[in-house]
């Protein structure tokens, strides 16, 4: 069990740390001029230009390999569920890091959020 | 339709989508390291794993899927907070707690599902706030 909550804190650090990069990379590029396939595929190939979404992609990988790791270990119903901690650090992220508003109400989602990863965990 | 029905329609699309793609992707990934086995922590384990989950072709269809998923992902958080497309995505963990239990027969008692309850709980609450909340323009799709 020690094994697997350590490795869930290491898959949560890597995978909150590489989305916030991820988050601020898309937004220096801005976004698509139009919802069509084309101008998407073209906001895709900017946004690959960017320092901070290739900054992420390592810090991406890592989780990825993390969860396989972790999939290896416990059932799908367990981690999956788990992983939403992410949430609560991301939320912290977007505040601080991003300069995003969270609402009071966008906080009592994440506790939600954060007591019910919580009692998935503890019948894991 | 106003500029707000708009945002929240096409974030919505591109939320749905990242769901699939999220399930079904975990889904594969778990298929695939069931079929590897559990992961050694040292170095020859973990390298033994790295080459097997390379000539996995179920852990290939899964990382399809989340390929998929990060693409619209990337393409969500471009027009809406970080803050709300990221929790609005777990409305797939109720939907994943189900796959597990149907495809791969796991048991799952009733405390893991008030918890599964809770966290789609918290996306409603979250999902109710105003997509945007670092800009005050948007460009019209």
């Amino acid at each position: 069990m020690i094994k697997v909550i350590l490795m869930l804190i290491f898959f949560i650090c890597c995978s909150t740390g590489g989305e916030i990069a991820m988050t601020y990379g898309v937004k220096q590029v801005g976004q698509p001029e139009r919802f069509r396939p084309l101008a998407l595929l073209r906001f895709i190939g900017k946004a690959v230009r960017s320092g901070w979404v290739w900054f992420a992609l390592p810090l991406m990988a890592a989780s990825f390999y993390s969860l396989l790791i972790l999939l290896s270990w416990a059932p799908l119903s367990v981690v999956i569920p788990a992983s939403a901690f992410n949430y609560v650090v991301g939320a912290f992220g977007a505040k601080y890091l991003l300069k995003e508003t969270v609402t009071p109400r966008r906080w009592l989602g994440v506790i939600f959020v954060f007591v019910g990863v919580l009692l998935v965990i503890v019948t894991g | 339709m106003t500029h707000e029905h708009r945002l929240r329609f096409k974030t919505l699309v591109m939320v749905l989508l990242m769901v699939v793609c999220a399930n079904l992707g975990d889904l594969m990934l778990k298929r695939g390291m069931l079929q590897i086995g559990a992961v050694n922590i040292s170095a020859p384990g973990i390298w033994h794993a790295l080459l097997s989950t390379i000539h996995n072709g179920t852990i290939w269809l899964g990382i399809f899927f989340l390929i998929g998923f990060t693409l619209c992902y990337m393409t969500a958080v471009s027009w809406a907070d970080y803050s709300y497309v990221m929790p609005a995505g777990a409305f797939g963990y109720a939907l994943q707690t189900t796959l597990a239990v149907v495809v791969l027969h796991e048991a799952v008692n009733g405390q893991r599902w008030f918890g599964v309850a809770l966290i789609v709980l918290g996306v409603l609450l979250v999902g109710q706030t105003h997509p945007n909340t670092t800009q005050k323009k948007q460009v019209a799709p």
